[in-house]
């Protein structure tokens, strides 16, 4: 767990405003409400999907301002690529409403929505080289051979891929073929952006360098992104605004301040802050781990044994067992703590670092 | 590279001698028997001539290739437009249906197509199944006399080589990746425009093998034209056995081959030119 340099994360950072300022600057912190409509680019409302009797879908609402960067962030199966499916076409909901731009989009072909999918596994067309590829919207939409190359050569240059025309899918790497991916979508000027999962095969490294890249292109393209990921990083370092899904609902919609420092429930301060839950009898809190305390602070007043040792990503974590049984992970940036597992020692927090949750497992 | 040829070159030994004793042997003596001459009573003698050839060339035997080049190619045209949606639609069923679908493909296999064909007569024949269920209909008042036309040998060549146009269809629509048709359609594309654009092309190599397997065989099978045609359709299969059998000359039997065999080989070259000539750019 990395543990995130919160002042990083300032409000005015966060709103990540488009040049063209068209995204309304009450969309931050009002818990995902936005209110006139024109500030709206997409709606879902109360929209159900099942496959065979298994309920996937369960009631989806929400509200995507213009520019905005909403990220859908759950664990595996939890329903997001279906959430995007549905948004795109390529699916039809069971129950619900798609509002684009104010206007139904349900009994609209995949083809007639002015949206489009960058790909979980990037599906570029294999037997048709980069060009080709980032070419197809236009060349379908009949637009002459000569503007189709000439705004294939932008679209490469800011994908940061100039002059990669004629090679073939096969012959570029995970993250070019990403970059491909995102062009061919860009290039129809589509008013929302749906990305699946794109940077789930890239390498770590590469990874945080495709996420300033993204970034950098949603601010200067102005497009809406809905961006799926199940990474809770990526998600903070991102987002104008995250939902957290869980089981074909949308468990907590806020900023990435909102949902890390003010979770609504258990399930998303442990998926999102991998926070710890303590439980009293009538009340539940969320306490992130560098705020366990140690040292012998007047807070620290439980007795807690030192069950076991872990060192990763520059951080000592320490895991103990309180009386009752409950888990709490402190953790700690260097290896210097002389505590051996097995020794007993008191444990606290102070009361402004414990969020108190509703219980939901 | 070159180590790992030299490596394999014994494993590959057995494959060339069956190839050259199979395949290439027979070949080669079929073309060498066509330029001999007819012996009195059975077999050949090594006089060599052109006769057999110039022999092809008589109206008689030219209309016979004309006629059997039309069925072959009407043949494996409709065979073609059945066999593609059918062979499409299977691949994208759910895998219980795929296996149900190949069990009823499979059936036909395990009885003999002679036997089958004898099931065509009887629907056929006059006052037949057919006849009597069209009159019954009121459709017609009297027999059709559909037997031994050319219509019941084009129903009999469909009936017999359409699984095998299925079957390649399928395996290559089932190797498709739909996501790419997905991709296709969220880019813009109607549904005819991603079938076009991406499907076919994906499935292509299906059709092409398919196309290969009903065609060939489509000029040679002669028992289907003999059945269902009578000796109304007399096709060059029949031609190459009868001369084989009644006319005992074997030499004109190899001409009549070689002809077929160079016919088919240069409808099989010039379709895969059309078909590998880029994308089908009209359609868009
Ligand atoms: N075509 C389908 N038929 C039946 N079940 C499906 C179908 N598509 C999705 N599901 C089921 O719906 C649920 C949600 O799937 P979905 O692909 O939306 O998950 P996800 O959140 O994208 O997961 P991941 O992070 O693993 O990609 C899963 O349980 C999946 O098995
Ligand atoms: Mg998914």
């Amino acid at each position: 767990m990395v543990v995130f340099n919160l002042t990083q994360f300032s409000g005015k950072e966060l709103t990540a405003l488009p040049e063209n300022g068209r995204i309304p600057r009450n969309l931050v912190g009002i818990g995902g409400r936005i209110n006139t409509v024109s500030d709206t680019i997409l709606e879902l409302k109360k929209i159900k999907k099942s496959f065979g009797g298994n309920t996937v879908l369960n009631g989806l609402d929400i509200s995507i301002g213009r520019g905005e960067f909403l990220t859908l962030l759950g664990a595996s199966g939890c329903g997001k690529t279906t959430t995007l499916r549905i948004i795109a076409g390529l699916e039809q909901p069971d129950g619900g409403d798609i509002l684009l731009d104010g206007e139904s989009i349900l009994s609209k072909e995949p083809n007639r929505r002015n949206v489009n999918t960058v790909f979980q596994n990037y599906a570029l067309f294999p037997n048709m080289n980069v060009e080709k590829n980032i070419g197809y919207g236009l060349k379908i939409r009949k637009r002459p051979k000569e503007e189709i190359r000439r705004r294939v050569k932008e679209m490469l240059e800011m994908v940061q891929l100039p002059g990669f025309e004629k090679r073939m899918p096969d012959e570029l790497s995970g993250g070019q073929r990403q970059r491909v991916a995102i062009a061919r979508a860009v290039i129809n000027q589509p008013q929302v952006l749906l990305l699946d999962e794109p940077l789930g095969a890239l390498d770590l490294k590469l990874r945080r360098q495709m996420q300033l890249e993204l970034k950098r292109l949603q601010k200067k393209l102005g497009i809406t992104f809905i961006y799926i990921t199940h990474d809770q990083e990526e998600a903070i370092n991102m987002s104008d605004r995250i939902a957290v899904m869980r089981n074909g609902v949308f468990e907590q919609i806020g900023t990435p301040n909102e949902i890390y420092d003010h979770p609504e429930t258990s399930y998303v301060a442990d998926f999102v802050g991998n926070a710890n839950i303590y439980r009293t009898p009538d009340k539940t809190y969320a306490i992130r781990s560098e705020n366990i305390l140690l040292g012998g602070e007047p807070e620290c007043m439980i007795p807690a044994v030192v069950e076991e040792k872990s060192f990763a990503g520059g951080q000592l974590r320490i895991l103990f067992a309180l009386e009752d049984g409950q888990k709490i992970t402190a953790s700690r940036y260097g290896i210097d703590y002389d505590l051996n597992t097995g020794e007993r020692i008191a444990i606290g927090w102070k009361e402004a670092s414990a969020a108190e949750v509703i219980d939901n497992g | 590279m070159a180590e790992s040829r030299k490596t394999i070159w014994p494993l590959l030994l057995p494959i060339y001698l069956f190839t050259l004793v199979f395949v290439f042997a027979p070949l080669v003596y079929l073309v060498v028997l066509s330029f001999m001459t007819r012996a009195e009573v059975w077999g050949a003698v090594p006089r060599l001539t052109l006769d057999n050839y110039k022999r092809i060339l008589e109206p008689l035997y030219l209309r016979v290739f004309a006629e059997s080049i039309r069925l072959a190619v009407s043949s494996t045209a409709i065979i073609l437009l059945a066999g593609y949606p059918f062979g499409y639609f299977m691949a994208r069923m759910s895998p219980r249906w795929k296996k149900r679908m190949m069990v009823l493909l499979m059936i036909p296999f395990w009885t003999s197509t002679l036997i089958r064909l004898n099931g065509w007569i009887i629907v056929f024949r006059s006052n037949g199944v057919l006849d009597k269920f069209l009159m019954a209909l009121g459709l017609t008042d009297r027999p059709l006399k559909l037997l031994y036309s050319y219509p019941a040998v084009l129903v009999g060549m469909v009936y017999a080589l359409l699984p095998y146009m299925i079957l390649s269809v399928y395996s290559s629509a089932e190797k498709m990746d739909w996501s790419l048709t997905e991709a296709a359609r969220d880019l813009g594309a109607g549904r005819f425009q991603a079938f076009v654009t991406i499907t076919l092309k994906h499935t292509l190599p299906g059709v092409l093998s398919g196309v290969i397997l009903t065609f060939i065989p489509s000029m040679g099978l002669f028992f289907i034209a003999d059945l269902l045609g009578g000796n109304k359709i007399v096709l060059v299969g029949s031609v190459i056995q009868e001369q084989l059998t009644k006319g005992r000359n074997l030499p004109f039997a190899a001409a009549l081959s070689v002809v077929l065999f160079v016919l088919t080989s240069l409808f099989i070259a010039l379709y895969r030119r059309i078909v590998h000539t880029g994308e089908p750019e009209g359609l868009y």
